[in-house]
């Protein structure tokens, strides 16, 4: 095993064209339990800690760009202002230890269907940005989670960032697990709304062969508040049309048993995350 | 590869390391530091927690490589020559040490709270430890001797718990009156709740 430790971004992308095989590193927390149980030993490790520009995120230009490097112990301390959703999901991953390390870039390259980032970012209409020595493609979220934890990256790509335009509305993130930390999801929500284009985001976890959207309950609900001028009055929300919301979230997963939780379960807790998010969301969305 | 750190202040060296071990093996196996214990290999039981530049991880997730020019402390860095930090002379006095294995894990976890949260509550006790198991005391008796840790520090104007600030506090023999045998502990100084 050979390992890589670019200074630069510029020379993380000559090594990963040179070497498409390496796997980058951030971490560890994915990675080195692989190699930990010897699941995998891979030919040359890529490590992007000494990749400075990485650990930043900024605003501009009405998004965050969020570095592929910056862990969840900073998106939740840092970013809860502008993404409440992806910051309440970081503070539900693994451990201090663990979010000191984790980065939502690691949790992007792993695409576990479990992985906590990924609902808000989907919610949240998020695209990730990737580039190699070829050039940098914007990927939207939904687009780039293609099975079970593989995503769309070519092998010569590396994950730069996630770019984010901070939603306009309340964002909500549920979880579901055995306790609260040191938990993989059994099943997981996030919900943002985003009243200026009078749409809504949805983010599924853990529910499904890759994080998904459940965009029949998106147009359902986006269409129902429209009609109802409920994004103007601001008005209660009619039971009906949050349960038929849940009823559609539940639709849109492919869930299967497995040791952490049953097919059956999985839809039931999604159906009250999706009704208690929503709920949560929309009583925040009448006080502002 | 040759990995060379900085570890509890100390240059050290490490020759021949595979590219593929962790940080925690290059300290137990290579150099010699076997205060922090190799447990579960995947980072949910904390007991290889270590500071990584000043910041909580644990020590099996990090890749030897990525140690590289780093700082390390580890559970013997908290106690510099032997004598023990407030949160260590806390553990033992308030029988929060049983098997000891999940301890300096746990030292280390409830250090680095202390050092940021000087008087932290019952809530945040708990989430800063959540990253450490311990399958003997129930860890009633570790959030006494949290509690404990943090009360004497705020009773010492908030000086950091480096284990050099206040020797007349320090207990350097396992066999303090404070501790005894069969599990027959003295109650904790102050319970702070």
């Amino acid at each position: 095993m050979e390992f890589l430790q670019p200074q630069t971004w510029v020379e993380a992308l000559q090594l990963k064209a040179a070497y498409p095989h390496a796997v980058p590193i951030q971490g560890g927390t994915d990675v080195m339990v692989e190699l930990n149980f010897d699941r995998y030993r891979p030919e040359y490790l890529l490590d992007l800690t000494r990749v400075g520009e990485l650990a930043e995120w900024a605003p501009g230009n009405g998004r965050i760009w969020l570095g592929a490097g910056v862990t969840y112990t900073r998106v939740q301390g840092e970013l809860g202002g502008w993404l409440p959703g992806l910051a309440m999901a970081s503070r539900t991953v693994g451990s201090p230890q663990i979010r000191n390390r984790g980065t939502v870039g690691g949790n992007l390259g792993a695409a576990s269907p479990a992985g906590d980032a990924h609902p808000p970012l989907l919610a949240a209409y998020a695209q990730v940005e990737v580039e190699s020595v070829r050039g940098t493609r914007l990927i939207p979220a939904d687009e780039f989670y293609t099975g079970v934890k593989r995503n769309a990256l070519e092998p010569d790509e590396l994950i730069k960032a996630v770019l984010v335009t901070p939603p306009t509305g309340p964002q909500q993130f549920c979880k579901i697990g055995t306790r609260n930390a040191m938990v993989i999801a059994v099943a997981a929500f996030s919900l943002a709304l985003h009243p200026d284009r009078q749409a809504v985001g949805t983010g599924i976890g853990s529910a499904g062969p890759t994080p998904r959207r459940a965009l029949a309950a998106e147009e359902f609900l986006a269409q129902a508040l429209t009609a109802g001028g409920l994004w103007e009055s601001r008005g209660d929300l009619p039971e009906s049309t949050t349960r038929r919301f849940a009823d559609l979230v539940t639709k849109a997963a492919a869930p299967i048993d497995d040791v952490r939780g049953s097919a059956r379960y999985r839809v039931h807790a999604l159906s009250v995350m999706a009704r208690r998010a929503l709920s949560w969301a929309w009583r925040e969305f009448q006080r502002t | 590869m040759r990995i060379t750190c900085t570890i509890n202040g100390q240059q050290q060296q490490a020759d021949d390391v595979w590219e593929g071990e962790s940080l925690l093996y290059v300290l137990r196996e290579r150099l010699g530091f076997p205060g922090s214990k190799n447990a579960c290999e995947q980072g949910e039981c904390g007991s290889c927690t270590v500071y990584l530049d000043g910041v909580l991880a644990c020590a099996c997730l990090v890749a030897a490589g990525q140690a590289q020019g780093r700082d390390v402390r580890t559970i013997e860095g908290l106690a510099p020559g032997g004598e023990l930090s407030a949160v260590q002379r806390a553990f033992l006095e308030a029988g929060a040490v049983q098997c000891g294995f999940c301890t300096p894990g746990l030292l280390v976890a409830a250090h680095d709270l202390i050092e940021r949260q000087p008087e932290p509550s019952d809530a945040e006790i708990r989430e800063a430890l959540a990253g450490n198991l311990c399958r003997c005391t129930g860890y009633e008796k570790i959030m006494e001797a949290v509690r404990l840790a943090a009360a004497r520090r705020s009773g010492a104007g908030g000086l950091p718990d480096d284990g050099t600030d206040h020797p007349h506090q320090v207990i350097t023999r396992p066999d303090h009156p404070g501790i005894q045998r069969g599990g027959q502990q003295r109650g904790p100084a102050g319970r702070h709740t």
